[in-house]
């Protein structure tokens, strides 16, 4: 069993005792503990199931490369899954419960799929759900999502809030261990800027852990020196609990930050993601330790040596009183030592090299340990914990020599380089035979904007496993960063570790070498997706020869631990399997983030009211204040209707309608987009800008206007009135103001920079209001001030004046076919205006209305709107608007592109009206259907709607459509589709329906 | 993320300030070109890997229009220079014949 020692852990401090819950048990852990410690200190081996065949699954590692103790944390507002408990520091009142088993952690029914494993191997998706196909729908497809995920979802809304930091540095130092620590003081002195983070809680890595001796110091010793040292340099900051998530473009670096994680209880912040810009990066991110495979290596009581040792010598914790050690180099050796003095047994040393080890070896025996070399293990014994080994010779193929009673194993492969943030923005790896690793290819490394390297790889991350040679390496990793970034450095000296020599590793991959089928089918490489050796086999022989196919068909290293320890192991059982070396297998893609950091801190501050800006007219309160049913119309948000009290939306909607072609309608129109274009060349270039010619419209008159581009699709319309003699004023669409303006100045910067033209875009600095109906110009002339005659502005004319006190602009222009003014006056009078026009209007019958009846009155009247009758595939002429298009002009946008044969074709879609012969509403976006299949096999289609309303004013249906031929089939009845496979006839009408003459805007 | 520098106002601009434009140096082509003309106009882009140019707008800044050379491959940036040019300037080319002898793209090297 797992137990606290009565000594030792220079972690933990044993006067602060912490309670926390674990399933529903309260047990009792330390201050300083993480939630593996404590778990384990409780005996509580068995933490989670493996995805897919349910296993039993405890304790792996001791850092951020678990892949198997996942948990659910916390309650409500605060809860998470998947949360990895060796990352998790302990705090009182934790509250953990395990994941993806039913009913409880110990008897999980799903566990009945290891009996199946035979069954499900590798691919098994893609071969068993493939046929027939209607199961897929209705058994397949719930039976996966019922049992895909680790983790359920959070239900409650996350009670924590989050922050983006931004940081600008000379050089960052990525690790907190001794180098990252030599790297950081040798940039330090420099007097760059420097940050230095580490991902844990505690500064000196694996160093402080092994007892190294650093310039005739403890390895503890010189740590706290070293950052003591640290912290006394201005230029210099150094973070705890801070992750180097991400390196990317040009020096841009992400950082994940843990600040309330073990201080729930205090305010601020949970998380907080640096967005960091540095010139230079030292990666100093250690090494991961690497399982090795045999059968039964993912029994709960299998754990890397390097954990086994953490966990007694960080936390005061043994894995079990009989510890077996299997590897096959050096360093697990101290592993055993580290047991041994802790006063527990180590029953043997199994080293699968014939050699065996160097000086640690000697002190191994020299305390009473069994060293076997040239040995494997056989298999693992024990049902859901390990209860013992059976010892083989590696060379064979599992035949037991000798069977040893333990309670833990501890294995080690061999070691891993932490090299994914090295490999984020374009590093590369090059293949170290010797140690069995990848290692950062310095020649090939990240390179910035100015061409040069921008991330060195420091110490063990760059391949020296030996203390005395990663600081040496270090040193000069922190001294090319500081220089590379403009430091001064100065003449020093590397600290000198010193380690006992070790005999080389050898690599071993598949425990014994000639594991049988039943041995390699129990030799598991990925432990939280249950990827085993013989499933990389299959895929290969399957076909599935590169890295990222055999990855993505055996899903290895796709779980949440990214395959930080399956990787390695798994391509080189590949590169076996191909016959050919690793290095020509090569690696899967090193992806950011390192490990997986919270949505929370993605996000920041972007929640709620931050999360986007919400852009409000003048007159936003009056109509949040009087029942408006916003909409988002960009960033905008409009009212679509004003609803009353007992009113539906519709009924809301109808009833503006009829108020305003009946007596007098307010619209907000202020969001409309109001671009000022102004010079010399202004009328050359708005020639243009618009398919019809603006150079010629009077001062003193408004034209309506169309926009394409060059592919000559419609992309924007809108009313133009010329001011004076080198002043047009152009008013967009509500979203396009930003994509117009941006459109010209793209125009007036880089093809035509030569005229002498300025645009500015003046939308927020009007507040427009469309006053509309029988009684608009009774209403202004109560209010009084210009003379808004049909005699001083005709129809499609514009004045300057006074309103009631108010500087105005008028124009008499109309989208709903009504009398209309078009009133634009100082944005802080906005609301001034608009309360005067509703006071003045009572005797009037005013309402103020909204998107949906401004969209209905211009369907009436077959006015086009910008994204209903246009999709970006939709030219001019298609919607009838030759009229709008200037024969004269020798170019405009677009011109050449409606040129194009199928452009000018006869047989496109046209625009028409739509009356169903019921008087039902068509529903929108439907197809007219014609007989015959095309070669899809789907029916042929000869039109669509593009708008489609209930008219109040008619009462009955309207819509309008693009139509084969459509204006040349007035009167013929089409077919519709409804989406419930029904069709419905519409009779194919003009797209005007309201006061066709124009009779009622024009008085 | 990228970062360049806008040419006008000096600036050293995150990506996030920055929109991107597609293709530097395209000719119009307008009415009275042929198929093939306005097609390589319309449609035709360069997608190399190495130099290329490329129009950038420095949008959340100044708000001009800039060109920017660099290797879409290393993300090299050789400069960023006015967008009211029909060639790269000589100094641009030079800086990218001293990191990419022999370079060339579309008529230019």
């Amino acid at each position: 069993m797992s137990t606290r020692l009565s000594s030792g852990g220079r972690l933990v401090n044993k006067d602060k005792p912490v309670e926390f819950q674990f399933n529903g048990k309260r047990l009792k852990g330390y201050e300083g503990d993480t939630l593996a410690s404590a778990l384990l200190a409780n005996d509580q081996m068995l933490v989670g199931r493996s995805f897919k065949y349910h296993r039993p699954r405890g304790i792996v590692a001791s850092g951020a490369e678990e892949p198997n103790a996942l948990v659910n944390l916390g309650q409500g507002g605060k809860f998470e899954p998947n949360q990895r408990v060796t990352t998790t520091e302990l705090f009182d009142g934790l509250y953990a419960t395990s994941q993806n088993h039913w009913p409880t952690l110990e008897f999980d029914i799903g566990a009945i799929n290891t009996y199946l494993a035979r069954f499900l191997p590798a691919g098994f998706y893609y071969k068993m759900f493939m046929f027939p196909r209607p199961f897929w729908k209705h058994v397949y497809e719930p039976f996966i999502r019922q049992s895909a995920g680790l983790g359920k979802a959070p239900k409650d809304r996350d009670a924590d809030t989050y922050e983006h930091f931004y940081a600008f540095y000379d050089v960052v130092v990525i690790g907190g261990g001794i180098a990252g620590l030599t790297a950081a003081l040798e940039a330090g002195k420099s007097g760059a800027r420097v940050l230095v983070m580490e991902q844990t809680a505690a500064w000196g890595g694996r160093a402080v852990v092994d007892g190294v001796e650093i310039d005739g110091q403890a390895a503890e010793e010189w740590v706290a020196a070293s950052v003591e040292a640290l912290q006394a340099m201005e230029n210099v900051e150094i973070r705890t609990r801070l992750m180097g998530a991400g390196v990317y473009d040009h020096g841009y670096l992400l950082a994940y930050e843990r600040l309330r994680d073990h201080l729930p209880e205090e305010k601020g912040p949970r998380h907080r993601l640096w967005r960091i810009r540095t010139k230079q990066i030292v990666t100093a991110t250690g090494a991961i330790e690497r399982p090795i495979s045999f059968a039964g290596n993912d029994l709960p009581g299998v754990m890397l040596a390097s954990a086994v040792r953490d966990y007694v010598v960080n936390w005061g914790v043994s894995i079990g009183d009989r510890t077996v050690v299997v590897t096959n180099n050096d360093d697990a050796y101290r592993t055993a030592i580290v047991l041994k003095e802790a006063g527990l047994d180590v029953p043997a040393i199994i080293d699968a090299r014939q050699g065996g080890a160097g000086a640690l070896m000697d002190e191994a025996r020299g305390l009473g340990i069994r060293v076997e070399t040239g040995k494997a293990i056989a298999k693992v014994k024990g049902k859901g914990r390990v209860t013992g080994v059976a010892i083989c010779a590696q060379a064979g193929q599992g035949g037991v020599l000798d069977e040893i009673a333990c309670d833990c194993v501890a294995m080690s492969g061999g070691w891993s380089p932490v090299v994914h943030l090295w490999s984020h923005c374009g590093g590369k790896l090059k293949w170290d035979d010797a140690q069995a690793m990848f290692r950062p290819d310095p020649a090939k490394a990240p390179k910035g904007a100015s061409g040069e390297a921008f991330v060195i790889t420091a110490g063990i991350a760059n391949g020296h496993l030996r203390s005395a040679d990663a600081l040496v390496d270090a040193f000069e990793a922190g001294r090319s960063a500081a220089k590379a970034a403009g430091g001064k450095v100065k003449a020093g000296k590397a600290p000198v570790a010193a380690d006992a020599d070790e005999a080389t590793l050898e690599a071993i991959w598949l425990m014994p070498q000639g594991a049988s089928i039943k041995l390699r089918m129990k030799a598991w490489l990925d432990f939280q997706n249950d990827v085993k050796v013989s499933d990389v086999q299959l895929a290969a022989r399957e076909g599935f020869e590169s890295v990222e196919h055999a990855k993505r068909y055996t899903t290895l290293g796709m779980a949440t631990d990214q395959g930080k320890l399956s990787n390695i192991n798994g391509l080189a059982i590949l590169s076996d399997a191909l016959d050919q070396p690793i290095p020509q297998t090569g690696t899967t893609t090193f992806r950011p983030p390192y490990t997986p950091i919270s949505m929370g801190a993605i996000a920041g501050e972007a929640r709620d009211e931050l999360f986007q800006p919400i852009r409000r007219t003048p007159m936003y309160q009056w109509h949040e204040a009087n029942g408006a049913d916003f909409e988002p119309v960009g960033h905008w948000r409009r009212p679509y209707a004003f609803v009353r009290s007992g009113e539906s939306v519709h009924d809301a909607v109808n009833r503006e309608v009829m108020n305003t072609r009946e007596k007098l309608g307010l619209l907000d129109a202020s969001t409309l987009g109001k671009l000022i274009v102004k010079g010399p060349d202004a009328g050359k270039f708005l020639d243009m800008m618009y398919t019809n010619m603006m150079s010629t419209l009077p001062v003193g008159k408004c034209r309506y206007g169309l926009m394409c581009n060059e592919n000559g699709f419609l992309s924007d319309d809108g009313v133009v009135a010329r001011i004076n003699e080198d002043t047009w004023l152009c008013h967009t669409t509500t979203g396009g103001a930003d994509r117009i303006h941006a459109w010209m100045e793209d125009w007036l910067q880089c093809e035509w920079w030569d005229w002498k033209v300025y645009v500015a875009n003046v939308t927020e600095q009007y507040a427009q209001v469309a006053v509309v109906g029988p009684n608009a110009r009774k209403v202004l002339e109560k209010i009084g001030g210009m003379d808004v005659s049909k005699e001083a502005i005709p129809f499609m004319q514009w004045a300057d004046g006074e309103l009631g006190g108010i500087k105005a602009r008028v124009y008499r222009i109309s989208f709903s076919g009504e009398l209309s003014y078009e009133i634009a006056v100082p944005a802080s009078q906005g609301r001034a205006f608009w309360d005067m026009l509703l006071e003045a209007g009572e005797e009037f019958g005013v309402m103020p209305y909204g998107t949906e009846c401004l969209h209905i009155m211009r369907a009436e009247k077959g006015f086009i709107m910008i994204g209903d009758e246009t999709d970006g595939t939709v030219i001019p002429q298609d919607l009838n608007l030759n009229w709008a298009i200037s024969k004269k002009k020798e170019d405009y946008l677009g011109k050449r592109a409606q040129e194009r044969s199928h452009m000018a074709d006869p047989n496109r879609w046209k625009l028409v009206g739509l009356e169903t012969l019921d008087g039902s509403v068509l529903p929108d976006g439907a197809y007219a259907v014609a007989p015959g299949l095309n070669s899809n096999g789907q029916r042929n289609t000869i039109g669509r709607v593009t708008s489609t309303y209930h008219s109040p004013t008619l009462n009955k249906g309207i819509a309008m459509g693009l139509v084969h031929n459509g204006p040349d089939r007035m009167g013929d009845v089409i077919e519709f589709r409804k989406v419930d496979g029904t069709t419905v006839k519409a009779r194919i009408v003009d797209q005007v329906f309201y006061d066709k003459d124009g009779e009622k805007q024009n008085v | 993320m990228l970062t360049l520098k806008c040419p006008y106002c000096g600036v050293h601009a995150d990506e996030t300030e920055l929109h991107p434009g597609s293709e530097a140096h395209l000719k119009r082509y307008g009415p009275g070109s042929s198929d093939d003309e306005f097609e390589g106009y319309l449609f035709m882009r360069e997608n190399p890997k190495g130099v290329h140019f490329e129009r950038w707008r420095h949008v959340y800044g100044c708000g001009k229009w800039f060109l920017a050379a660099r290797d879409t491959n290393t993300l090299e940036v050789f400069g960023t220079y006015s967008a009211q040019t029909t060639e790269p300037p000589q100094e641009i080319k030079e800086a990218i014949t001293a990191k990419r002898p022999g370079w060339s793209w579309r008529e230019f090297q």
